[in-house]
C-alpha cells in the first residue's frame, strides 16, 4: 500500500469514467459505493501514517523529460487533512443528492468524481505544474456541474465564475514559470527547491501578489469575492457544497503550501495589508450576512466571514494562527456543508428559501431543529463544538500579531451570532403558516447525511487533538522553512 | 525527399482517379496515399540528409514538420464526405491541389536556400487561391478566393523582393551563408541598409501568409468565404509550414542580425496577440472567431520565434500540432453542424450536448485545448511556448500572451456555453463514421499530449 496516494488520485477518476456508462439513477448509487471507497482508503492512510514532517506514501515518476517537471505526489500532515476532508465529504455529498433526480445523473456523478481527483491531486502534488495542473481539473468539473444543472441566472453567473478562477489561476502559473526559471542548473519545478530559492525581495513582492490573487479569488478574501455569493446561490446544492466545503480550501491550502514558504520576504513586506483585508472581510461577509433575506446567501456571505478569519489567522504566521486555520478549514468544510444541506431540505419541501415566508418548522420537525441547531452552533464557535477550536487558536494568533486587529476580528463571533441566531430563529420558530404547516421532519437518507457530520463537530469539538497532532510536526517544519 | 516525390506522384496519380467519375473512390486513395507518405517520411528520421545542390536539407525538423502537415491533411479528409455526397465534379481536383499544395509545405520545412522557401511558399499559396474559391456558385467563395489571391500575390512580390534585397547584401541565398555574412564582425554586410530592408520586407512577406498583424486584415473574411474544409487546412498546414520555415529563417539566417529585426518583430507579436484575441472577442460567427483566434496563435508562436534557443524548435513543433489537430476538430465540427443547420454563428451550437454528445465533448477538447486549459495539449504547447521564452528573459512579453490568453477563454467557452448550457434548435446531426472515428483520435492526441508531453516534448 505505499502508492497509496496514487491510488486515492486514481480511483475516483477511474470510478467516474466507468459511471458515465450506467444509465439512469443507478448512476447515483454507483458513485456513493465509489465514494465510500476512496474514503476507507483514506481512513486506510490516517492509519498507517505517522505523524512526523516527512512526506509520506510518496510516488514519484518524471513527466515530462529534461524539464525537471515530475509526478510527484505524497501526503504530509496538511495535505491528509485536507484529502481526509475531501473523500469525507464527497460520500455525503452524493447521498445528499439522493432525493434530487438530475438529468443525465451518469455525467453529474461522474464529473463529481473527476473533481474529487482534481481536489486530491492539488492536496498532495509537491512539484509546481503539477499542482496548477490539478488546480484546473478541479475547476472544469465543477464550472459544468453549476452551469449545466444550476438555476435560471446560471450562465452569466458560473462563466463570471469561471473566468475570475482561471484568470486568477494563470497569475499563479506566470508565478510558477518564473520560479522555476529560477532555480539552478536545467531547472526544476520541484517544490524543495522553490523553498531553497534566495530571491531578492523585489522579486519576492511581485511574486507574492501573482501567486496570491490566485488563491484569494478561490477563498475568496475580499475584495476578490464578487463572483462567489451569486455562485453558490446559483448552483445546484451539490456544487454549492462542493465550492464552499472542498473548494476554497484550496485556496488555504495554496497560501500554506505555496506562498508563505515560497517567498517569505514578499509575505512580510504584504503581510499586514493581507490581514486588514481579512479582517474587512470578516466584518463585510456578516454585516451583509445579517441584512440577507434568501437562506443560501446569508450562508455564502457568513462563509466570506469565515474565510476572513482563517485567511487572517494563516497570514500571522504564528503557530496557533496555522493551526487554528488549518482545524478550522476542516470545521468550516463540515457545519457550511451542513448548513448548505439543510437549506436544500427547507427548500425541496418549501420551495422558498426567504426567511420571511418560513416560520415554524420546529413545531413538526424535532430531528431537524437538533440537527440544525447543532451544526449552528459549530458555526457560530460555541465551546465544545467544532467552530471553537479553530475560532480560538485564530484569533489568539490574530492577537498575538496585533491586540486591535485580535479584537476587531474578534466581532466575528458575536456577528456570526446575530447573523446565525436570526435565522434560525426566523425558520425554525414563530407561527406556523401554510407553507410549513404540512413540513415532514428527516427522512432516513437526511438523517444518513447529517449524522456524520453532527458527530464530527463534536469529535473537533472534544478532542481536536486526534486532528491537530496530524498537522503540528508540518506545521512546525513550513514555519521554520518561512523563518528561516 | 520521398515525401515530396511520392505527394507529387500521388497527387497525379489522383488525378486519374478522378477521370473514371467515381468519387467513392477518391477519399479512401488520397487518405490511403497520405498514410504511406506519413509512414515513409519518418525512414529520414536521424538521417540527414541534403538535395539539389544543399537547396533543400531533409533533417529531423523537417521530418517533424512535415508529419505534422501531413497528419492533419488525413484528419481533414474524413470531413469531406458531403462533397461525395452531392457527386461534386471537381473532387478529385481539389484533393490533387491538396496533395501538391503539401509539396509546397514540404519544401517550406526543409528549405536551405530561400529559393526553395519562395516556390515553397508559392506551391502553397497558389494551391490555396484555387481552393479559397472552389465553392464556385457562392458569391463569398469567390470574395474569398478573389481576396487572397490579389494581396496574396502583392505580399508574395513583397517577399520576393526581400530575398532579392538579401542577396544583394550578402552574395548568396542560401541560408547558413547569410548567418556567416549578416553575424557581426565579418564584414560590412550587417550594416548595409540593404539587409535591413530586404529583412523588413521578408519579414512582411512571411508575417502575411502566417496572418500576423498587421498583415491579417484578409484572414476573417478569406476564412469565412472559403468552404469550410479548406479553411481547416489553410489555418493549420499553412500556418504550420510557414511558422516553420519562419523559425528556421530567422533563427538560422539571421540570428546574428537580431537587434536589426527584434523590436519589429516584438511590435507585431504584441499587436497579433492583441488583435486576434480582441477581435475574436467580438465575432458573433464561430468561423469568424476562429480566423481570428488563428490570429492570435500566430502570436503566441511568434514568441517562439522571438526566444530562439534550444527549447523553442521543439516549442513550435507542439504547440502547432497541438493547434492544428484543436482548429481541425473545430472546424471539422462546425462542418458537421453547418452543412446542416445552415448556420456558422455560435447559436448553431446551441444544445449540441444533448443531440451529439459524442460532437460537443471533441469540441469541448478542442476549445479547452486552444485556450490552454491542462488536460489538454495546447496548455502544454503555451507552457513550452513561454518557457522558452522566460529563459530569454521575455517575461513581460508573456505577462501580455497570458493577459491575452485570458480574453481567448472567454470566446472559446462562448461555443462550449451553448452547447451545453442552452436548448437545441435544431435535429441531430448526422455524423458519418469516418468523421466520428477521426474525432475520437483528435480528442484522444489532444488528452495524450495534455497527459504525458514527456512524449513529445524532447524530439527535436
Amino acid at each position: 500500500m505505499s502508492n497509496l496516494t496514487l491510488y486515492l488520485l486514481l480511483w475516483p477518476a477511474l470510478a467516474g469514467l466507468l459511471i458515465l456508462f450506467i444509465k439512469g439513477q443507478n448512476a447515483k448509487r454507483a458513485a456513493f459505493g465509489a465514494a465510500i471507497i476512496e474514503f476507507i482508503l483514506v481512513l486506510l492512510a490516517m492509519m498507517q501514517y505517522e505523524p512526523n514532517a516527512n512526506v509520506q506514501f510518496p510516488f514519484f515518476h518524471t513527466w515530462i523529460e529534461n524539464f525537471g517537471i515530475n509526478f510527484s505526489i505524497g501526503m504530509d500532515g496538511i495535505s491528509l487533512l485536507l484529502v481526509f476532508l475531501t473523500a469525507f465529504l464527497v460520500p455525503l455529498i452524493i447521498l445528499s443528492s439522493f432525493p434530487h433526480s438530475y438529468k443525465n445523473p451518469n455525467v453529474f456523478y461522474a464529473l463529481i468524481l473527476f473533481m474529487q481527483t482534481g481536489l486530491i491531486g492539488v492536496f498532495t502534488s509537491f512539484d509546481a505544474f503539477l499542482f496548477y495542473f490539478f488546480w484546473e481539473v478541479a475547476l472544469i468539473p465543477i464550472y459544468f456541474i453549476a452551469g449545466v444543472w444550476g438555476g435560471e441566472r446560471r450562465i452569466p453567473i458560473t462563466f463570471k465564475f469561471f473566468l475570475y478562477t482561471i484568470i486568477g489561476s494563470l497569475f499563479m502559473l506566470v508565478g510558477f514559470v518564473y520560479l522555476y526559471f529560477q532555480t539552478p542548473g536545467t531547472h526544476t519545478s520541484d517544490i524543495n527547491a522553490f523553498y531553497q530559492l534566495s530571491l531578492n525581495t523585489t522579486d519576492q513582492s511581485w511574486i507574492f501578489w501573482f501567486l496570491f490573487i490566485a488563491f484569494a479569488i478561490k477563498m475568496p478574501v475580499f475584495p476578490f469575492h464578487t463572483w462567489q455569493p451569486d455562485t453558490y446561490t446559483e448552483s445546484p446544492t451539490q456544487a454549492t457544497m462542493l465550492l464552499s466545503g472542498i473548494m476554497l480550501k484550496m485556496g488555504i491550502y495554496g497560501v500554506i503550501r505555496w506562498l508563505l514558504p515560497v517567498v517569505p520576504q514578499g509575505v512580510s513586506q504584504w503581510d499586514t495589508l493581507v490581514i486588514i483585508l481579512a479582517i474587512i472581510g470578516i466584518v463585510y461577509g456578516a454585516i451583509i450576512a445579517i441584512r440577507q433575506h434568501d437562506l443560501k446567501r446569508l450562508v455564502a456571505f457568513s462563509s466570506i466571514s469565515h474565510v476572513g478569519l482563517i485567511a487572517a489567522g494563516i497570514f500571522t504566521l504564528t503557530e496557533h494562527g496555522m493551526q487554528g486555520g488549518i482545524i478550522q478549514m476542516l470545521s468550516h468544510g463540515i457545519n457550511v456543508v451542513g448548513l448548505f444541506f439543510i437549506i436544500d431540505i427547507i427548500y425541496r419541501r418549501t420551495h422558498t428559501r426567504e426567511i420571511a415566508n418560513l416560520g415554524g418548522i420546529t413545531q413538526t420537525t424535532p430531528a431537524l431543529s437538533i440537527f440544525f441547531l447543532i451544526l449552528l452552533l459549530g458555526t457560530v464557535a460555541l465551546p465544545l463544538t467544532n467552530g471553537f477550536v479553530g475560532e480560538f487558536l485564530l484569533l489568539s494568533g490574530v492577537y498575538q500579531y496585533n491586540n486591535w486587529m485580535g479584537a476587531v476580528a474578534g466581532l466575528t463571533i458575536i456577528l456570526g451570532a446575530v447573523y446565525m441566531l436570526r435565522m434560525f430563529q426566523g425558520v425554525m420558530f414563530g407561527e406556523q403558516n401554510e407553507v410549513t404547516a404540512t413540513f415532514r421532519d428527516l427522512t432516513g437518507t437526511e438523517k444518513a447525511v447529517l449524522i456524520p457530520l453532527v458527530i464530527m463537530v463534536f469529535w473537533i469539538g472534544l478532542h481536536p487533538n486526534t486532528f491537530l497532532s496530524l498537522t503540528e510536526p508540518t506545521v512546525g517544519h513550513l514555519l521554520g522553512i518561512i523563518n528561516r | 525527399m520521398n515525401s515530396i516525390i511520392l505527394l507529387t506522384s500521388f497527387g497525379i496519380l489522383n488525378l486519374f482517379v478522378g477521370f473514371r467519375k467515381s468519387n467513392k473512390l477518391v477519399l479512401p486513395a488520397v487518405f490511403l496515399f497520405l498514410l504511406i507518405v506519413l509512414v515513409v517520411n519518418f525512414y529520414d528520421w536521424n538521417n540527414t540528409t541534403t538535395y539539389f545542390e544543399r537547396m533543400l536539407t531533409i533533417d529531423n525538423f523537417a521530418v517533424a514538420f512535415t508529419g505534422v502537415v501531413v497528419l492533419t491533411t488525413i484528419l481533414v479528409i474524413p470531413f469531406a464526405k458531403r462533397y461525395v455526397d452531392e457527386q461534386n465534379e471537381s473532387l478529385a481536383e481539389f484533393f490533387s491541389i491538396l496533395l501538391f499544395s503539401l509539396v509546397g509545405a514540404v519544401m517550406m520545412v526543409a528549405y536551405e536556400n530561400l529559393l526553395m522557401l519562395f516556390v515553397g511558399i508559392e506551391i502553397l499559396s497558389i494551391s490555396m487561391y484555387v481552393l479559397a474559391g472552389s465553392d464556385k456558385k457562392n458569391l463569398r467563395s469567390n470574395e474569398a478566393g478573389l481576396k487572397y489571391f490579389l494581396m496574396g500575390s502583392f505580399a508574395t512580390g513583397i517577399l520576393l523582393f526581400g530575398i532579392v534585397l538579401i542577396y544583394g547584401a550578402t552574395g548568396t541565398f542560401y541560408i547558413t551563408e547569410i548567418s556567416s555574412a549578416a553575424t557581426a564582425g565579418s564584414g560590412d554586410a550587417l550594416t548595409s541598409p540593404l539587409l535591413a530592408m530586404g529583412l523588413l520586407f521578408t519579414l512582411i512577406g512571411i508575417s502575411f501568409k502566417v496572418s500576423a498583424a498587421p498583415f491579417h486584415f484578409w484572414t476573417p473574411d478569406v476564412y469565412e468565404g472559403t468552404p469550410t474544409l479548406f479553411t481547416a487546412f489553410m489555418s493549420t498546414v499553412v500556418k504550420t509550414a510557414g511558422f516553420a520555415g519562419f523559425y528556421k529563417l530567422m533563427s538560422v539566417s539571421f540570428a546574428g542580425a537580431y537587434d536589426i529585426w527584434y523590436p519589429t518583430l516584438v511590435a507585431m507579436t504584441v499587436i497579433t496577440l492583441g488583435i486576434g484575441n480582441i477581435g475574436a472577442v467580438a465575432q458573433n460567427s464561430f468561423k469568424r472567431m476562429m480566423a481570428y483566434s488563428s490570429i492570435s496563435h500566430a502570436g503566441y508562436l511568434m514568441i517562439a520565434l522571438l526566444s530562439f534557443n534550444d527549447r523553442s524548435e521543439n516549442a513550435i513543433f507542439f504547440y502547432a500540432l497541438a493547434y492544428s489537430i484543436a482548429t481541425i476538430a473545430a472546424f471539422g465540427i462546425l462542418k458537421l453542424v453547418s452543412d446542416q443547420r445552415d448556420d456558422i454563428s455560435y447559436n448553431a451550437f446551441n444544445g449540441l450536448g444533448q443531440t451529439n454528445p459524442l460532437l460537443a465533448a471533441v469540441m469541448t477538447i478542442s476549445m479547452c485545448s486552444l485556450a490552454g486549459i491542462p488536460l489538454t495539449g495546447g496548455f502544454f504547447g503555451k507552457l513550452f511556448i513561454f518557457s522558452a521564452a522566460l529563459e530569454q528573459n521575455l517575461l513581460w512579453l508573456i505577462i501580455v500572451a497570458i493577459l491575452m490568453s485570458m480574453v481567448g477563454i472567454y470566446y472559446y467557452f462562448r461555443v462550449v456555453i451553448a452547447m451545453y448550457m442552452r436548448e437545441p434548435n435544431g435535429e441531430r446531426v448526422a455524423v458519418s463514421s469516418s468523421a466520428s472515428f477521426a474525432l475520437i483520435f483528435m480528442a484522444i492526441l489532444t488528452i495524450v499530449m495534455g497527459v504525458l508531453p514527456g512524449l513529445m516534448s524532447n524530439l527535436l
